[in-house]
């Protein structure tokens, strides 16, 4: 479980979360949509521990401990062109090696068995500047699930993927929830996306949590036309609901 | 997932022994042949025999006679070792503030420790008119230097890399424009500052060794200790943070570490450039990415080359010398586009 209370972060005299509290259930899939600036990477980062914040967020009712509690997949994550996929995943276990940095053969299990679920068998020694967008993103999974924390936080995962890469991803992120139990929070642009994914939807504008519940719930023309501010119809579908830009007209 | 094959290998973050073996022989021909040449030739198969000789528990008749010996145990191997500890220490100094800045220009002489070196140098001359508070006042410019670059990078940019690098900037532009004021003042010490600047090794028995030894070890434990951090560092800040890494700690002591060995390196040995820069370049061209390979190849190709170096500087145009740093600028830097060429290719 993680959560969020009180958190406020502000760049210079801008606020960009304004006392934000949300908490997420053990093996929850939580969606944070808004609009661009809305405070949806600020609140991931807060959650990682990279923007300095007040307020508290805690994992499993304690204060968060940066790189053992959570791991992070940051919306455009650093990847060495020379470094070895291998290489790159084992930087996951940095929160439980010494200043020494001794790996031991629980690191390189954990690390082999994180490529194996992530399907990278084969591409241990593959330079990171040789891979495509899907497979990077699987790469940079298999980083995050090696540090074995109980909570992911997805900073708009599928933003550089077309249609199949982003479902591939989501699927795998699925299937590691399931299996690994672990707690998700994603922030994401694609609405149908995330509501087909999250379990639930958090919608973030001006720096606060203004609607927060199942995707059906939040997905309405109405809250996403208030705080998007452009067109959007929802359809229904049985899947969950679709979410399409309105063309202003021309006249 | 496409899996198509590639032949592309990323290189492991292990040192292997291919380069570890290289680096050691390395290391050994270039010291016994700097004990070797010089205006009195040594026999190599009886300076060997010397040095084993010299070990604990090892007796060997070296066949040098007393002369010869004393010229080898007082005057050559401390200037071999002295060449050693310099060039080591700057390349793994160079090396670790590529790593702390993922700056692929940076140097041990970055954040200002070599102008304020020659500041501390030059007044050191020119207050003096001669060279007794040298090497300590270069050392405590050098240090002084890189501390004021330090608090004017914090209380500019906060943690960043950046405003760190720029406040150096700043830091190196005026001490050189105090240097040169003094220089002009004062023309009588223009020469022996410039000689200083071009770099030379110049060693009277062990003094020079001995006095910087406890830094170059010290500095050199910690970045060997480091290492495994720089490669988390070139990831990024935030990413390193988000995996527990203390970014800012691990830069300022590495940083500190970094730059007291400079300091102390330069303070005897002068500016000497290149080193720094090119051998970590070449070792990471050859020898792969990761600063667990980096770091001690440096070492080790730091040490021979600037031996090598050494004894060029002293035979090329004896008995007169050429300033180290001429040597190593002029051997370096093609050397370095050859290699640059050979492991990318022409464009």
């Amino acid at each position: 479980m993680i959560g969020w209370q009180g958190v406020v972060v502000t760049y210079g005299d801008v606020p960009v979360l304004k006392s934000v509290s949300l908490e997420v259930a053990d093996g929850q899939w939580l969606g944070l949509i808004g609009p661009n600036g809305a405070g949806k990477t600020t609140m991931i980062k807060a959650g990682v521990g990279v923007v300095e914040y007040s307020g508290v967020v805690a994992v499993n009712g304690q204060e968060a401990r940066r790189g053992e509690d959570v791991a992070w997949m940051p919306q455009r994550p650093h990847l060495p062109d020379e470094m070895g996929v291998a290489d790159y995943v084992m930087l996951g276990r940095t929160p439980h090696l010494g200043y020494l940095g001794a790996e031991s053969k629980h690191d390189v299990d954990t690390v082999r068995t994180s490529i194996e679920k992530l399907g990278l068998s084969g591409f241990e020694r593959r330079p990171l500047g040789t891979l495509s967008g899907g497979e990077a993103q699987r790469v940079v999974l298999a980083r995050a699930l090696a540090q074995e924390a109980p909570v992911l936080l997805l900073d708009e995962p599928t933003a550089s993927l077309d249609i199949s890469h982003a479902v591939e991803v989501l699927d795998v992120v699925d299937d590691l929830r399931r299996t690994e139990s672990l707690t998700i929070v994603m922030a994401a642009h694609d609405l149908t996306l995330a509501g087909r994914y999250c379990e639930r939807l958090a919608l973030i504008a001006g720096g606060e949590v203004v609607a927060d519940g199942d995707p059906s719930m939040v997905l309405t023309e109405d809250l996403l036309g208030a705080h998007y501010g452009a067109g959007i119809r929802v359809l229904a579908d049985e899947d969950g609901p679709i979410v399409v830009p309105v063309r202003r007209s021309n006249d | 997932m496409t899996g198509s094959t590639t032949p592309v290998q990323a290189r492991p973050a292990r040192l292997g022994w291919v380069g570890l073996t290289i680096g050691v022989v390395a290391v050994l021909v270039a010291a016994i042949l700097g004990a070797t040449l010089g205006a009195a030739g040594l026999d190599p198969m009886s300076v060997v025999r010397a040095l084993l000789d010299a070990l604990p528990g090892v007796s060997v008749e070296s066949g040098l006679s007393e002369v010869q010996s004393t010229i080898l145990f007082e005057i050559r191997l401390p200037r071999v070792v002295l060449g050693g500890m310099v060039g080591a220490v700057l390349a793994v100094a160079g090396a670790s503030y590529q790593g702390v800045f993922r700056n692929a220009l940076a140097d041990p002489y970055l954040l200002g420790v070599a102008a304020g070196a020659g500041l501390g140098a030059t007044i050191a001359l020119s207050v003096r008119g001669d060279s007794t508070f040298l090497a300590p006042l270069a050392f405590v410019g050098g240090m002084a230097a890189v501390g004021i670059t330090y608090v004017l990078g914090r209380s500019v940019g906060g943690r960043s890399a950046t405003s760190l690098i720029l406040a150096g900037v700043a830091v190196a532009a005026f001490a050189t424009a105090v240097q040169t004021y003094l220089l002009q003042r004062d023309t009588d010490t223009f020469r022996e500052v410039y000689a200083w600047i071009l770099g030379r090794l110049v060693t009277v028995g062990w003094s020079e060794v001995r006095s910087l030894a406890p830094y170059a070890l010290i500095a050199t434990v910690v970045m060997f200790g480091a290492r495994r951090l720089l490669d988390v560092l070139s990831i990024g800040d935030d990413e390193a943070n988000a995996l527990g890494v203390k970014v800012g700690r691990v830069r300022g002591v590495v940083v500190v570490a970094a730059t007291l060995a400079t300091a102390a390196a330069v303070s005897v040995s002068g500016l000497i450039g290149f080193v720094g820069i090119i051998v970590p370049h070449v070792v990471r061209l050859v020898f792969g990415w990761s600063y667990r390979v980096i770091i001690p190849l440096s070492f080790l190709f730091g040490a021979a080359f600037l031996m090598l170096a050494d004894i060029a500087a002293r035979t090329v145009v004896a008995p007169a010398e050429l300033p180290i740093g001429v040597i190593t600028a002029f051997l370096g830097a093609p050397f370095f586009l050859l290699v640059l060429r050979t492991m990318r290719g022409p464009p």
